[in-house]
């Protein structure tokens, strides 16, 4: 089976035929990592190109073994990005690499819209691995993944989604990808972190973060990116710390079987106190173990390949 | 030689004039008018004529907010490309902006403009000076001096004048010069980082929101200082409905406050931004809906004096580009005249209110000596068939530049004869 799509650019327009194809596939593609021998041929003969223009080194690595896990010549290039940077040398550089017949492109960039920008210059899939504050739509598959290994179904599941929504393409990806998935998502932030008009992306606000993790069945934590932030959306880290940290004393009211994310990478006593990071309700070293398999999946799919529960 | 325009249905709002007549030009002068046909036959015999049968006659299209990028920006256009992106509109004069490189802001840049301009320039050229040096808000710029060398107003447009005092004296030192001060207003602390309208649209995107409040809170700020002034402002491209409803009230207590609207504002939201069009990113940014609703109400009851088009021409390597790194600006001249049509087909305006706000309306607020066709005026004339309908196509703009969101847009009514002081400067065959 195929994707219905050519490209990876966000989850937004996902259907949820693609999403269950992905994270069927990424199953199986999860058991080879755990073999002694962890590399398939699937992709001998093709090339990957991860063009990171921001810096990155979890997803740039995990997109890497994934290639190199299904036999592919994976090549990686950065550069750093800055404004001043203008996307006309992000055109030309895809236009160099298309030159060189790559198979599939990986694209992060500090400018939301990069990788579709991309998508139109170039003939092979793009596989959007983060632009901006728009979308990062692999994170929220291995997401969802993690989510459905620990839960059985995702359907009817209540999300709480905690942090810098604003900026955040972590969210956004998930809140398009838990709503085609029939999750409810609530995000929790100071006002100063919410972007306008969040709520007609389909999902409740809240201002507290103990209440609203009451019936909620899995939290994500999100990094605050000091770095990113301009006006000061918050007057100092303890100050926030104080009401959007997840610690023990926030978890009190929660149900038994929550369930806590964050996709790295983490600042501690920020966004989660440590011992939850490294509680059992914790899934974040599971996360980053279905990325590889989502990457695997994904680049698997769209080129072309044959989805593996359809034996 | 004599030149009669004939048949078409002529319409002059400044003149109360809607009906069907024949004009005679001589010597760039409309010398008479009669009812159609009315002109001695050997008179139509001798003189070279244009047939408007089924077609409308107004005083030339006047736009007080172009920017024709020379000096400075050639490859983006120049004087020359952008008067004839003008006449193919049906525009006979433009104001252009000073946002060049140099800036407009002394007496030898106007003059150098007003030289290049009569060089190669096929409209009326008019030029507007910076209100501060170098736009950078602190020190006003030879206001007088360029007074004296025929500027018809003052702006620092593409930026606003941010601080309150430099603003209050520029508007009680241009009174002295009887010349209004054009007022792009944008509250920068607001908008810092920002490439389109706060809202969903953005939200969705993941781009950093530039809030109407921005240009709200500007309009409001300029408001409050024409009283103790009693200075003219004139709100450039004005895009949020909260400031149409601020110039409304602003108007009913006597102020001397004018406005006008680029067509995308009427036309387009911040939808059309989706798939990162960059050629929908201009400042102030396209809208939402509701924006758009009381901009047509503010356009119906006079609030909004005029229309405008920003033409802001970019290099297709300014926009080929992530939206955030993409310049600001759209080209407008050529789109304009359909798109104000659209207002009428609405029945937002009526044909003789779109005319008048192309037309006598600039003329009166800038006090040229234009935008009507009585007898002895300067036969600046616009011919249209409003009923013409095209596909737009950028690759076929005649402006240098070819950044326009309309591309690809069915569009109705068009300029078919462009005349300057009886010279014909555009005719479609």
């Amino acid at each position: 089976m195929r994707l219905s799509v050519k490209n990876l650019l966000g989850t937004r327009d996902l259907p949820r035929k693609d999403i269950e194809t992905i994270l069927n596939s990424a199953l199986s593609f999860r058991e080879l990592s755990t073999r002694p021998i962890k590399k398939a041929p699937a992709l001998r003969g093709k090339t990957v190109v991860n063009l990171f223009f921001e810096p990155s080194t979890r997803t740039r690595t995990s997109f890497e073994i994934a290639g190199k896990r299904l036999s592919a010549d994976v090549i990686n290039i950065s550069g750093s990005t800055s404004s001043t940077v203008k996307g006309e040398n992000l055109i030309d550089s895809a236009r160099v690499l298309e030159a060189m017949s790559p198979d599939i492109m990986i694209v992060r960039h500090s400018s939301s819209g990069a990788a579709e920008l991309i998508s139109k210059h170039v003939q092979c899939p793009v596989i959007n691995a983060g632009d901006g504050s728009h979308e990062h739509p692999t994170q929220a598959l291995l997401d969802l993944m993690t989510l459905r290994d620990h839960k059985g179904s995702l359907e009817g599941l209540k999300a709480v989604i905690v942090g810098d929504i604003t900026n955040s393409r972590v969210a956004r990806s998930n809140i398009y990808a838990m709503n085609t998935m029939g999750m409810s998502v609530t995000v929790v932030a100071p006002p100063t972190l919410l972007p306008a008009k969040i709520e007609q992306m389909g999902v409740s606000v809240s201002y507290n973060l103990q209440s609203s993790l009451k019936d909620a069945d899995v939290v994500m934590m999100l990094r605050i990116q000091t770095e990113r932030q301009d006006g000061s959306p918050f007057p100092n880290l303890r100050e926030y710390a104080n009401l959007f940290c997840l610690t023990s004393e926030k978890l009190r009211d929660a149900k038994e079987d929550l369930l806590v994310m964050h996709p790295g990478p983490v600042n501690r006593g920020v966004e989660i106190a440590m011992d939850v990071m490294e509680g059992s309700r914790s899934l974040i070293l599971n996360q980053v173990t279905n990325g590889v398999a989502v990457r695997m999946a994904l680049m698997y799919l769209l080129l072309g390949g044959k989805d593996e529960t359809d034996h | 030689m004599k030149r009669i325009i004939k048949n078409g249905r002529v319409i002059d709002p400044a003149n109360k004039v809607d009906g069907f007549f024949d004009l005679l030009i001589e010597k760039g002068r409309i010398s008479a008018i009669e009812p159609k046909g009315g002109f001695a036959p050997e008179l139509y015999e001798k003189s070279s004529i244009i047939d408007a049968e089924n077609q409308i006659v107004t005083p030339g299209l006047i736009d007080m907010h172009v920017h024709f990028r020379e000096p400075g920006f050639e490859y983006k256009e120049t004087i020359e490309s952008g008067c004839r992106s003008a006449a193919v509109g049906g525009f006979t004069t433009v104001a252009v902006m000073p946002n060049t490189n140099p800036v407009i802001d002394n007496r030898s840049i106007v003059e150098w403009v007003n030289a290049r301009s009569r060089e190669t320039g096929s409209v009326n050229v008019l030029v507007i000076g910076a209100i501060t040096k170098g736009l950078k808000g602190e020190q006003l710029s030879d206001m007088a001096d360029m007074s004296e060398a025929g500027v018809v107003g003052f702006s620092d447009d593409g930026r606003p004048v941010m601080d309150s005092g430099v603003m209050r004296r520029a508007l009680e030192y241009a009174k002295m010069l009887d010349l209004p001060l054009i007022q792009h207003s944008e509250v920068l602390d607001l908008t810092k980082g920002g490439s389109m309208n706060e809202g969903f649209v953005a939200t969705e995107l993941g781009l950093k929101g530039m809030p109407v409040a921005a240009e709200d809170i500007m309009v409001a700020r300029d408001i409050s200082l024409l009283v103790p002034t009693g200075g003219h402002v004139h709100v450039a491209h004005i895009s949020s409905g909260n400031s149409v409803d601020l110039v409304r009230d602003a108007k009913a207590k006597g102020l001397k406050i004018t406005c006008e609207v680029a067509p995308h504002h009427f036309i387009l939201t911040d939808e059309a931004v989706r798939g990162y069009n960059t050629d929908a990113k201009m400042s102030p940014p396209l809208r939402t809906q509701n924006d758009v609703d009381r901009i047509k109400q503010g356009l119906a009851d006079d609030t909004i004096d005029i229309i405008a088009t920003d033409h802001a021409p970019h290099h297709a390597m300014d926009k080929a580009t992530t939206f955030d790194c993409a310049c600001f600006g759209i080209v407008g001249l050529e789109t304009a005249l359909p798109l104000t049509l659209n207002m009428v087909r609405e029945k937002v305006l009526t044909l003789n209110k779109a005319i008048e706000k192309l037309t006598s309306r600039p003329a009166e607020i800038f006090k040229l000596d234009r935008g009507t066709l009585g007898v002895g005026k300067i036969a600046d004339i616009t011919i249209f068939d409003p009923d013409r309908e095209y596909i737009m196509d950028n690759s076929k703009l005649s402006s240098l530049s070819k950044n326009s969101p309309f591309d690809g847009w069915t569009l109705k009514g068009k300029a078919t004869h462009t005349l300057v002081a009886g010279k014909l400067v555009y005719s479609e065959k």
